[in-house]
């Protein structure tokens, strides 16, 4: 009979025991994996975020700042960068180094999401995944000429309760919290994103000339809390406009306000914002001449990875703006800052497994008083001191990777449970049998921890008296 | 076949000197000779049955079993010398309680040889009467079904010399002689030296050969 078996049969004769002991190891391995897990999860979703372009072009100044603000919609309020400067992607000097240049203008939000003035191509050019286009849950992308057109990730669709059809008024600000914020313009839905599992699920977007042509939008535009300011006037307007808009959208609309819109840009750290006049809004269906027009930043996308790693340095080279590579920023962020807390968490958990291993060093060791007249016995009948230590430190090993083994099922088996769960939230699904390759090491690592607490029980077992055990009183 | 020479054997007592149980000028047992051993409780019996196991070493002396001295061997050889040559049957609690009267007996040959001869447990258990119990652990034995199975397992490893320590101290009556003739019948018939170890005359005078341990003994000790 070999060693396991002797040992197996030895757990199974103390069941209860070895049942709690292999329950507390699993319990540690599956806090192990659910820590993997969802670790890798969020890093796949982080570094997912900013699939489909390589280069973000904005304001020089933080890159880590422009990288949240454009990936994450999230961040402090970054400056703008000119339109002409835009133009040198779309067709000026950089454009034959360009496949893709989609333009992005923040500082909106609404009721707290981020609202981003932009161009259809975001959705028809950029994949937001290796080989996943952008697909509508519900409607269709917003059109070149729609002005007043919007498409809501698909998050925010689930969470305000926009649908095709409805309208939604973007507040200046980049979060409700802001409190300074008025409330714009309104803009039609007519598509609600399908998840992406990146940012843009928790975000708006809207065409990038009716943004412009929001009060305060164009460049320069005065401020409407200033000294003449006033939210009286300010509501009249969103009233007026909204009755506007219900109405053709992209016919050739006559601003019928003449009075130049009030903005609000107080937040907006650029004091370079030269206070200049500022051509209507809302009904207005005149695109906003170039000359007032800003872009916060612009996504490029590069015909060839050797044109891609030299434009960045000639732009950051320049005078105007910074080129940032976002992956590069989303993996410092995610060194940064989730791997120190990833491997603290690791270490928490690898101490859980070491307590549990105790608790099983222990377990053992108190069943060696009742055991030791067997120990004695198997002594008796041939079985070496050896064969003994090897007996017990088996029973450790097994009861550590069977509870290991058990512990990594239960592990993904939840994080199966969970799946659901965090692809509304992430958009990252998880398989059952995905495996993190540091789990390779859970059960070498068990095998050893269970060989280490199993000594001192095992040595217990090696140095039983037998002839004591054996004519004392059973 | 079995020899004991100027064998003393003392312990440690807790006020430093120690306790002298053996000492024993000379023992032989002849090959397949049968040896029934008794003396009053204390007197050392199960202490001589450990020296000849070569479970304990003596303090001085020659203990020689089948033609080895097993008080110069060391004892992961003792170990594997008791496994193959030796076979013993406790007072009680023989069995291991996690496996099957098959598996006992089947436990003892792994120990000693390495491998496992079912058909050969099967059929010491057969003999001992315990043919339709193989499956059964311990404790769905009776305590002689059990003594029985010790006595199997003893003779598992066709040993040379079966020691058996009051085999039949829990057992009633009718079943003590069960398990005597179990021992003396199979012995003879496999020319195994015995040495048994009891308490009761009439067990002893079944046996040619009756030796009383205090006359074998020059320890005087009083009780
Ligand atoms: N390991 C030991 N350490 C100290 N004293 C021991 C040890 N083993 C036995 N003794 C003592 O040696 C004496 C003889 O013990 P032993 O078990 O050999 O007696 P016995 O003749 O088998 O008695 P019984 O008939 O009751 O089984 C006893 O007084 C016992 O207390
Ligand atoms: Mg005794």
């Amino acid at each position: 009979m070999s060693l396991l078996r002797i040992a197996w049969r030895s757990l199974v004769e103390r069941r209860l025991s070895s049942f709690l002991t292999g329950l507390s190891i699993a319990l540690g391995a599956a806090l192990v994996v659910a820590v993997l897990v969802i670790f890798s999860v969020i890093e796949r979703s982080f570094s997912q975020a900013a699939h489909g372009y390589s280069i973000i072009v904005g304001a020089k100044g933080g890159r880590t700042e422009l990288v949240l603000n454009t990936v994450f919609h999230l961040g402090r309020p970054i400056e703008n960068i000119p339109w002409s400067f835009y133009k040198e992607f779309s067709e000026g000097r950089f454009s034959r180094a360009v496949k893709v240049a989609i333009p992005y203008c923040l500082g909106d939000n609404y009721k707290g999401y981020r609202v981003v003035g932009t161009t259809p191509e975001l959705f028809s050019e950029l994949e937001y995944a290796p080989g996943r286009k952008y697909e509508f849950h519900d409607g269709r992308n917003f059109a070149t000429d729609g002005f007043y057109e919007g498409v809501v990730g698909y998050l925010v669709a689930r969470r305000t309760g926009l649908k095709v059809g409805d309208t939604f008024a973007p507040t200046h600000g980049i979060t409700t919290e802001e409190g300074q914020g008025h409330t714009h313009d309104e803009f039609r839905v007519v598509g609600i994103l399908a998840p992406t599992g990146t940012p843009n699920d928790r975000a708006l977007f809207v065409n990038m000339e009716g943004f412009f042509l929001l009060e305060g939008h164009a460049k320069g535009s005065p401020q409407p809390q200033g000294p003449d300011g006033s939210e009286a006037e300010e509501s009249d307007e969103a009233e007026t406009r909204a009755e506007s808009n219900d109405g053709q959208a992209g016919s050739a609309g006559v601003s019928n306000e003449s009075n130049a819109a009030v903005g609000d840009h107080q937040n907006e750290t650029s004091a370079a914002d030269a206070h200049s006049g500022h051509q209507g809004h809302t009904h207005n269906r005149e695109p906003l001449p170039e000359d007032q027009r800003e872009v916060t930043c612009v996504l490029v996308r590069v015909t060839d990875p050797i044109l891609g790693t030299h434009l960045p340095n000639v732009i950051n080279e320049g005078p105007v703006a910074q080129a940032v590579s976002p992956l590069r920023v989303t993996q410092e962020l995610i060194n940064t800052i989730f791997q120190p807390i990833r491997w603290l968490l690791l270490v928490l958990t690898t101490l859980v497994i070491i307590v549990a291993g105790v608790g099983m060093m222990v377990a053992i060791y108190n069943t060696m008083s009742e055991r030791r007249r067997e120990i004695a016995v198997m002594r008796a009948l041939g079985a070496s001191r050896r064969t003994i230590l090897m007996i017990v430190l088996c029973e450790s090993v097994m009861l550590a990777v069977l509870g290991g083994a058990a512990g990594v099922l239960l592990g993904h088996g939840l994080i199966r449970v969970a799946n659901p769960f965090v692809v509304a939230m992430t958009g990252v699904s998880i398989g059952l049998l995905e495996f993190d390759i540091l789990e390779g090491l859970l059960i070498p690592g068990l095998v050893i921890l269970a060989a280490v607490v199993g000594y001192l029980p095992a040595m217990s077992a090696y140095r039983t008296d037998v002839a004591r055990v054996l004519s004392a009183a059973p | 076949m079995l020899l004991l020479e100027d064998v003393a054997k003392s312990f440690p007592l807790p006020d430093g000197t120690r306790l002298q149980i053996l000492d024993i000028p000379e023992l032989r047992v002849g090959e397949g000779e049968q040896l029934v051993v008794m003396g009053r409780s204390g007197c050392g019996k199960t202490t001589l049955l450990h020296v000849i196991a070569g479970i304990s070493l003596p303090d001085r002396g020659r203990v020689e079993v089948a033609e080895r001295e097993i008080t110069q061997l060391n004892e992961v050889s003792r170990d594997r010398f008791r496994a193959a040559n030796i076979g013993y049957v406790f007072q009680t609690f023989n069995l291991l309680p996690a496996f099957s009267a098959l598996e006992n007996v089947l436990l003892g040959m792994s120990f000693a040889a390495g491998r496992t001869d079912t058909s050969r447990a099967e059929q010491l258990l057969t003999r001992v009467g315990l043919k339709d119990r193989l499956g059964h652990k311990p404790a769905m034995l009776s305590v002689g079904e059990q003594q029985r199975v010790a006595v199997a397992r003893a003779l598992a490893n066709r040993p040379r010399l079966l020691l058996a320590d009051e085999p039949t101290a829990n057992v009633d009556t009718g079943h003590q002689q069960q398990i005597v003739d179990l021992l003396r019948d199979t012995c003879s018939e496999e020319n195994i030296a015995l040495v048994l170890v009891t308490h009761t005359p009439d067990v002893a005078s079944q046996f040619e050969r009756v030796e009383r341990l205090e006359d074998l003994n020059q320890v005087a000790r009083s009780a």
